[in-house]
């Protein structure tokens, strides 16, 4: 195609492709300091005119790849940035076959992997990021991988979306250089991508043992209760994307984590309190 | 050479493939559902770890489908038991449940089944009782084509299990010019040990031809083309009860051929499948070359390492084609109306 860029993003390469060139020179942008990728990639994106003449009249982007959804609304070129992350998420929902996917942010220290997990707009993105600025590893806001062999988690860290009201959360507490462009009236409202620090980028090949799980729902009085195994495995089942193609490794993957991981469901007012909850069941379960 | 020759050529020769662009290769065969089939003509050769792990991966998926889709057979094998009609799989459930080689690494979307026509209201009765679903609206325009003028009925999808069924009562539109005889079709279907059948070989080729030359526009053909070099290499190369003695193939398949009214799209698709594929065919049955092979294997060809289908006007040109052969001028002129105002 004729703008393309490679990106590395743990242990999983794409290749992006586009039509225009604004949306992979905010991607590099977006994503400078990232490991140099491999050759071979696990996964193609393609950006392309919805129609031929989309292109110049009145762009819009229809995300295509190797897996794609046959419904899925073109965009307008101004969002271009987001149909590339989108796009990017798409491969990984759907084609993503050498690790368990959970949707769970999750972050790491001294070794150790604490899943966050819950619907969209539970919080767990922005609590994820909060945590990677102060004194966590950002492991991923998004998706979580779980090796299928040995039950370990490794890194996903691309670029944070933070939407809505976690826009000024973060703006506070991160450099203006590590944001990428405002996207105004997206799909899900305002969406604005950050890069994680550098310890995220630079550890990003390590995989980390998971101890605990958390379900964070944010907008509640402040209040935790531990979670049964049952139930852990049932809200996990369906926070994976690729659990049921999987099969029995995928089974076996989950019941794993899920044996041998603590998990709580904590309520949260706002993050500070989010933040002390999280380090209080951390020091309980380390 | 473009990314789908370079497909083509790496599995129809492996050991030739050599170092590459190996992106350009799996998007190219992601792209027309042959990933799984590339995965495992790579098994156990050397590949660089990266394409490895990709290979791997397919290969576990590929496995994983196919205990999907003979449970799928199975299920539908169960809730159409008590019917007592014969219910014959086709195409890739086929291959699967008889263990062929076409099946190795093959993807299965759908679920198609054959039955007797006299038996479809029965068979759909029995299904809408089992957790299938309408796709289409009932009595509206597209179910009501499906089933005055259609091979088929209108899609059914299981409520839990999201899996389609194709229920098939001939191998083409009744609005086709060749008329393929359903009840060979039926009569001479195979028993496998698991309760489930499947159409004899020669029949399986004549479907895959017919499906793949009389019927659509060739979009994701070449997929549909492997299965023809599969089948066609070992039809004719192992006798055996169930595939038929090697010298007896040809003459047999000729004669099903002209049965079903299909003999020049399967003349065509021993041509193509030689021409692309390296097939050792019957050359009294495929016939001289012909120019117009080019297009077809041009059209088949039409996809860019990226992963891209390259070459509209041709495209178009054969999904204009694919209309022409599924319905006569008038009839296509009034679907064409309905379509364009729905």
């Amino acid at each position: 195609m004729k703008h393309q860029l490679s990106l590395q993003i743990g242990p999983v390469a794409f290749r992006i492709g586009s039509a225009w060139r604004a949306p992979i020179d905010a991607l590099a942008r977006l994503y400078a300091g990232y490991p140099e990728p491999e050759r071979v990639c696990d996964f193609t994106v393609r950006l392309e005119p919805e129609q031929p003449w989309r292109r110049w009249i009145r762009p819009s982007v229809a995300i295509q790849g190797d897996y794609i959804l046959p419904d899925a609304a073109p965009m307008s070129l101004a969002h271009g940035l987001l149909a590339a992350e989108m796009g990017m998420n798409l491969q990984m929902a759907l084609g993503q076959k050498t690790h368990l996917l959970l949707h769970a942010a999750s972050v790491e220290k001294d070794g150790r992997a604490l899943i966050l997990t819950g619907e969209s707009g539970a919080g767990k993105s922005t609590l994820a990021a909060l945590l990677g600025e102060r004194g966590w590893r950002l492991m991923g806001d998004e998706f979580a991988l779980l090796g299928l062999q040995d039950g370990r988690l490794r890194a996903f860290p691309r670029a944070v979306s933070l939407k809505n009201g976690a826009i000024a959360v973060m703006e506070n507490e991160v450099a203006p250089e590590r944001f990428g462009p405002r996207l105004d009236g997206t799909p899900k409202g305002a969406i604005r991508h950050m890069r994680p620090n550098r310890l995220a980028l630079e550890a990003m090949a390590d995989p980390a043992r998971p101890v605990l799980i958390l379900f964070p729902r944010f907008g509640e009085a402040a209040a935790a209760r531990a979670v049964g195994q049952a139930e852990v495995f049932m809200r996990l089942t369906q926070a994976s994307t690729n659990y049921v193609s999987l099969g029995a490794a995928g089974f076996d993957a989950l019941t794993g984590l899920v044996g041998g991981c603590p998990a709580a469901a904590i309520d949260y007012p706002d993050t500070t309190s989010a933040i002390d909850m999280v380090e209080e069941l951390w020091a309980q379960a380390a | 050479m473009s990314a789908s020759r370079r497909l083509v050529a790496a599995l129809r020769d492996p050991d030739r493939a050599g170092e590459g662009d190996w992106n350009g290769l799996i998007a190219a065969a992601r792209a027309e559902q042959l990933i799984g089939s590339f995965a495992f003509r790579f098994e156990g050769r050397p590949v660089p770890a990266k394409v490895e792990s990709i290979l791997e991966a397919a290969r576990r998926d590929a496995a994983q489908a196919r205990i999907q889709a003979l449970w799928e057979a199975e299920m539908t094998r169960r809730a159409l038991a008590p019917l007592g009609v014969p219910m014959i799989l086709l195409k890739g459930n086929a291959f699967h449940a008889a263990g062929l080689d076409a099946a190795i690494g093959r993807s299965v979307g759908d679920l198609d089944i054959l039955v007797p026509k006299t038996s479809l209201e029965a068979v759909e009765t029995a299904l809408l009782g089992a957790g299938w679903e309408r796709l289409k609206e009932a009595g509206g325009y597209d179910d009501d084509y499906y089933r005055r003028w259609m091979h088929e009925l209108p899609p059914l999808i299981h409520r839990t299990r999201d899996r389609m069924i194709d229920v098939h009562h001939t191998i083409l539109p009744e609005t086709a010019r060749p008329r393929p005889d359903a009840a060979a079709l039926i009569a001479d279907s195979i028993a496998l040990d698991n309760g489930l059948r499947i159409l004899s070989p020669a029949d399986m080729i004549v479907h895959a031809a017919a499906h793949l030359f009389a019927d659509g526009d060739l979009a994701g053909g070449l997929r549909n083309l492997w299965d023809v070099d599969r089948l066609l290499r070992q039809f004719a190369a192992c006798p055996g009860p169930r595939s038929g003695a090697d010298e007896a193939f040809w003459p047999r398949l000729a004669e099903r051929a002209r049965r079903h009214q299909l003999t020049r799209p399967v003349a065509l698709a021993l041509r193509l499948s030689a021409r692309l594929y390296g097939t050792p065919v019957d050359r009294a049955l495929a016939g001289r070359d012909r120019l117009s092979d080019r297009l077809f294997a041009a059209r088949l060809l039409a996809r860019n390492g990226w992963g891209q289908p390259v070459r509209p006007a041709l495209r178009l040109a054969f999904y204009v084609r694919s209309h022409w052969l599924r319905m006569p001028p008038l009839m296509l002129a009034r679907h064409l109306w309905v379509k364009a105002r729905s």
